[in-house]
């Protein structure tokens, strides 16, 4: 089967942004399954409420590290609830389009920022999803492509 | 920017002596070899020419040849023709779980219709083993249908002995060989196959045009029912400039084949050499020896193979891979997953296959160009294991 990228996309996926770990993270997530191709980590760095910095390491197809990528651009300086609001088809719509057969299996990079911030707050003894204001957090796990097992 | 073509096993480029015989047959004869008249006469000429070509080249009678639409059509014709016109004497299939779709689907295809098909595993070179076919034969089974040469990792499969257990017990044996044809040598006598595929495209020849060799005595139910063409087994006018130029590319392989086949491997070792020098946890998926000389399939660990294809495609290198995402489906090569390569193992697979107008060059340009795509995609990846040594794994 061909694969039909656009522009935006291969450019991501020559040059990605923010690759790397972050050895001192405020938050990790990981979503995917390798057996279906693809895995998204995602680190974040939080200050003051915003994402300071957001680095990734992904096993996956042309889409997987493309909408990694622009994740992190899309997101880095964002509060934790703008962050929280970006969803994968947000990715997706940034990046231009994806091919219809990678939008559920290899555009999760939203999924693994939510689930770092899932893990920033619990280490801070957050409780999500209630509370300080983040409805969007409830919204966008639960709105969010499951994890593909 | 350079261009490096190492996708053999997908297609190949026409021979320009292969393509002037076709040209002949669109431009110059083009009658129709049914036609009483002169025009037909010489056209038939040019068919009858090519099936002794083709016959010559697998150590077939010219009679034994019959022309199709290509690799495709022969299997589904091999299986469909033969469960039809065997139907009464059982409805039992035997085959492997590493065949080529149009076997494959054929043969589900069959299920629906009240055949019994035995899907027999491979081993870890993607070999059947010989004691699982005698396990599986039955009084009812009628057909054994098993591919010679591997399309993914090019493992060549034990046919002869195969046949000394089918022979014994009148069971039918087909075997699809479009890969393996034209690459190693293929004699249906020495192999004991009574049904076996040949495709034109996968050896210099054009698409579209392939040939069914139906044993002697063979019973098959045509599928394509017209005209009386090819011998009543497949109506249709028949593709002249497919079939003229089918029996050149078959004339061509038979003279060639021997230093085709050293060229090949000469290729494909000093690349596998190459690359296990220059790239740590790679592993090379087929048989060690068992395989045809143009293939190597490698498995590159924590990377997955589109972005690898991807990569290799940007620097101008052609190749094809095993992953998931490349083939459409959720799921790994069906091949890789049945030798028992890891899902995870399987993704990351690329498969390389030379050509005759490869050259040492080409084989440099990627050794040069690999090494850094996979160590780019590996720092990038979860899975790779921390600097140093790469000792951990996957899963």
């Amino acid at each position: 089967m061909s694969i039909d990228y656009n522009e935006r996309v291969m450019e991501h996926f020559s040059n990605p942004r923010n690759v790397g770990e972050i050895p001192d993270a405020d938050g990790v997530g990981q979503v995917g399954n390798p057996i279906c191709g693809d895995v998204m980590k995602m680190y974040i760095k939080v200050d003051d409420g915003r994402l300071a910095d957001v680095k990734f390491k992904t096993f996956g197809c042309g889409a997987a590290i493309a909408s990694s990528s622009m994740l992190t651009e899309l997101v880095l300086g964002k509060t934790l609830a703008e962050a929280e609001a970006v969803t994968n088809h947000t990715v997706a719509d940034a990046l231009g389009g994806l091919p219809p057969l990678k939008m559920h299996c290899s555009n999760l990079a939203a999924d693994a920022l939510h689930k770092a911030i899932e893990d920033y707050r619990r280490r801070r003894g957050e409780r999500p999803p209630e509370p300080a204001g983040a409805p969007d957090a409830a919204g966008a796990a639960g709105a969010g492509a499951p994890d593909k097992a | 920017m350079r261009r490096v073509y190492l996708d053999h096993a997908a297609t190949t480029p026409v021979d320009p002596r292969v393509a002037e015989v076709a040209l002949e047959c669109m431009t110059g004869n083009y009658g129709n070899p049914s036609s009483l008249h002169q025009f037909g006469r010489l056209a038939r000429q040019a068919v009858e020419t090519a099936r002794e070509q083709v016959a010559g080249l697998i150590g077939a009678a010219a009679k034994e040849v019959v022309f199709l639409s290509g690799g495709t059509e022969g299997d589904n014709l091999a299986i469909k023709g033969v469960a039809a016109a065997l139907k009464k004497r059982g409805n039992h299939i035997i085959t492997s779980a590493i065949e080529h779709h149009a076997v494959l689907h054929m043969c589900e295809y069959l299920e629906g219709a009240g055949c019994r098909v035995t899907y027999l595993p491979v081993d870890e070179h993607g070999l059947v083993r010989l004691s699982d076919v005698e396990a599986a034969l039955t009084k009812e089974t009628v057909l054994v249908t098993i591919m010679l040469g591997n399309n993914e990792v090019g493992t060549i499969q034990p046919i002869a002995d195969i046949a000394r257990l089918t022979r014994a017990r009148g069971i039918v044996l087909h075997t699809d060989a479009v890969q393996a044809t034209a690459q190693v040598p293929v004699n249906v006598d020495a192999l004991g196959v009574d049904l076996l595929t040949i495709s034109g495209h996968k050896m210099y020849g054009p698409k579209g045009i392939g040939a069914l060799y139906i044993r002697r005595g063979t019973r098959l139910v045509p599928q394509a029912l017209g005209g009386g063409h090819e011998h009543k087994l497949r109506a249709g006018t028949e593709n002249v400039p497919g079939i003229a130029a089918l029996g050149k590319a078959a004339e061509l392989a038979r003279a060639e084949l021997a230093e085709r086949g050293r060229h090949l491997s000469a290729l494909r070792d000093r690349f596998l050499d190459g690359i296990m020098e220059r790239i740590p946890d790679v592993k090379l998926n087929g048989h060690p020896e068992r395989r045809l000389p143009n293939n190597a399939n490698l498995s590159f660990k924590y990377v997955e193979g589109e972005a690898l294809l991807l990569n290799l495609d940007m620097r101008g290198i052609a190749v094809s891979s095993g992953s998931a995402c490349t083939s459409g489906s959720l799921e790994p090569s069906h091949v890789l997953l049945a030798m028992g390569v890891p899902p995870e193992v399987a993704q990351g697979s690329l498969r390389f296959t030379f050509g005759r107008q490869n050259t040492d060059d080409d084989v440099d340009y990627v050794l040069q160009e690999l090494p850094p795509v996979v160590a780019k995609l590996r720092e990038m990846s979860p899975f790779t294991p921390p600097q140093e040594e790469g000792g951990a794994d996957v899963h």
